[in-house]
């Protein structure tokens, strides 16, 4: 029920009007995963970054959608743990590391084990408006246990700037992406964290240079 | 009310022309897609789609007068939403900008009344008054000038400009004069005169008129488009409005002016933003900005000599 719930919500609601607002310019389409399992690792700027996301997705893949985000911001009260659970689907994650033995990574390895999507956001917040900022090796750690997983990046702009952090009032403005060919965990952490990072400046020329 | 009412609007009894002509425009749209797909150009086909798409929308927004300012209030929202992503825009101006969008809905909301009065002051003297203050509150005044002006520049150009398009096809009737006939010569001139600029321009080349702004207008292009332009004129306009061949002609060489400084203009903003095309909504064509830039122009100038004329 709570899953037909979002499916009527994402693919009724937020992907017509958010597609109508932001537009749905977007460049490397065909290498957006249509099943799972599959990590998609983004850049964050704003609360916009998600449903945006949805958004741009194929409508079959819409179902096996599953957000990362902020526990301590998304579950702060009852009813957004409540709204953000039900209608986006989030996997709820402890920013602040609270016990040792609660692994942080459990959720989204769950959601991939069952074949889902799983949406990172691995600057870990949103950040300065319009800046990438550094790529943390969360997702890296997570395509170490499931090295046949694609992760596949994706560079959003604009987004920023229609719904930067701390504000309100959402002005439309278009929204720009480039999402970059799917890659498998390399074998180390480390390189494969500044792979992404390299990546993810590569497309954030790619999105630049379509619009200038 | 009957079907036939309900679907030409009670006032437009007579327009088996402005159907023709919507008749022969989708007619060479598919034309278009067909010899994309014969010549298996994937440019040509993505254009021509992308044409048929806009007939398509254009001749559902024509269909009766009442829903023009849907259309047009659409196209004002993809150009404003457009240019101000183009735009280096300060934190400051959000506050302003998001009020930018409702005034889109009010001021076709005065078109729909049909409003004139409301319709012609609302953006040049209260949005013009509004904005400076929205954007003094926000207080920062590093950049400020700068802001209101673009801001006021960014709503005239596409709020206010196209909603004269809406306006015009709300007119009422005058003996042959009606809203449609009206559009229907106002988008199809500026749309050909493009066109005949273009073919001029590569036929003859020659001197350049702007060589800074915009390399590729000459003096034999623009010339020889106004001719051209004033030639079709004459015949189209006495056909779908109550101009005669003569105004008609007239009509064709101002329409073909206004267009080219609205290409220009627009041009000369693209150029001072280091962008080549406006967007990329309009696949194989670019930005919506890039198709509507000589429309800013052309529209306000042909309304207005239109109501000064026969109303």
């Amino acid at each position: 029920m709570q899953r037909l719930i979002r499916i009527i919500f994402l693919a009724c609601l937020v992907r017509p009007l958010v597609s109508l607002l932001l537009g749905r310019c977007i460049k490397g389409h065909e290498h957006l995963p249509v099943s799972g399992p599959a990590i998609i690792a983004a850049n964050h700027n704003s609360h916009l970054d998600i449903l945006y996301l949805i958004a741009l997705m194929p409508f079959k893949a819409i179902p096996l959608l599953r957000p990362v985000a902020a526990a301590d911001y998304f579950c702060s009260t009852p009813i957004t743990s409540w709204l953000s659970r039900t209608l986006l689907g989030i996997i709820p994650l402890d920013r602040k590391r609270g016990s040792f033995h609660a692994d942080p990574l459990a959720g989204p390895a769950a959601a991939l084990e069952q074949g889902e999507i799983v949406i990172i956001f691995p600057e870990g917040s949103r950040g300065k408006p319009e800046e990438l900022g550094q790529i943390k090796p969360g997702v890296a750690h997570l395509a170490k246990r499931f090295p046949q997983v694609p992760v596949i990046p994706v560079f959003m702009r604009n987004l920023g700037r229609s719904l930067p952090r701390g504000s309100f009032v959402l002005v439309p403005f278009c929204g720009k992406t480039a999402v970059g060919a799917a890659r498998c965990f390399s074998g180390d952490t480390k390189l494969f964290t500044a792979e992404l990072a390299t990546t993810m400046q590569q497309l954030e020329d790619q999105v630049d240079g379509a619009s200038s | 009310m009957n079907l036939h009412q309900w679907v030409f609007g009670s006032s437009y009894a007579t327009l088996p022309h402005g159907f023709l002509m919507l008749g022969l425009m989708v007619g060479g749209a598919v034309i278009g897609m067909l010899a994309g797909l014969v010549l298996k150009n994937n440019e040509v086909l993505i254009r021509s789609r992308t044409w048929l798409l806009i007939i398509a929308l254009f001749s559902l927004g024509t269909w009766r007068p009442g829903f023009a300012p849907w259309l047009f209030g659409f196209i004002s929202f993809l150009a404003l939403r457009e240019f101000i992503t183009l735009l280096e825009t300060r934190p400051a101006d959000r506050g302003a900008l998001f009020w930018l969008f409702p005034a889109i809905v009010i001021q076709y909301i005065w078109v729909g009344m049909q409003w004139y009065g409301m319709f012609i002051i609302f953006i040049p003297v209260w949005l013009f008054l509004f904005i400076p203050l929205r954007l003094v509150l926000a207080g920062e005044t590093e950049g400020f000038i700068r802001s209101a002006g673009v801001l006021n520049w960014v709503a005239m150009m596409t709020i206010f400009s196209l909603s004269h398009v809406a306006y015009l096809m709300q007119l009422p009737v005058t003996g042959v004069g009606h809203g449609l006939g009206y559009v229907l010569c106002l988008v199809i001139m500026t749309a050909l005169n493009d066109v005949f600029q273009f073919i001029w321009g590569k036929l003859l080349g020659g001197p350049k008129i702007i060589p800074k702004v915009s390399p590729g207008k000459t003096w034999s292009g623009f010339l020889g488009g106004m001719g051209t332009s004033a030639l079709l004129a004459a015949f189209l306009l006495p056909l779908l409005t109550p101009y005669s061949h003569l105004a008609g002609a007239g009509v064709g060489a101002l329409l073909a002016c206004c267009g080219f400084i609205g290409d220009v203009v627009e041009s000369a903003v693209k150029r001072d933003i280091g962008v080549k095309d406006s967007g990329s909504s309009l696949p194989g064509h670019g930005g919506i900005l890039d198709r509507v830039d000589s429309l800013t122009y052309t529209a306000p100038v042909f309304f207005h000599l239109t109501w000064y004329l026969f109303y």
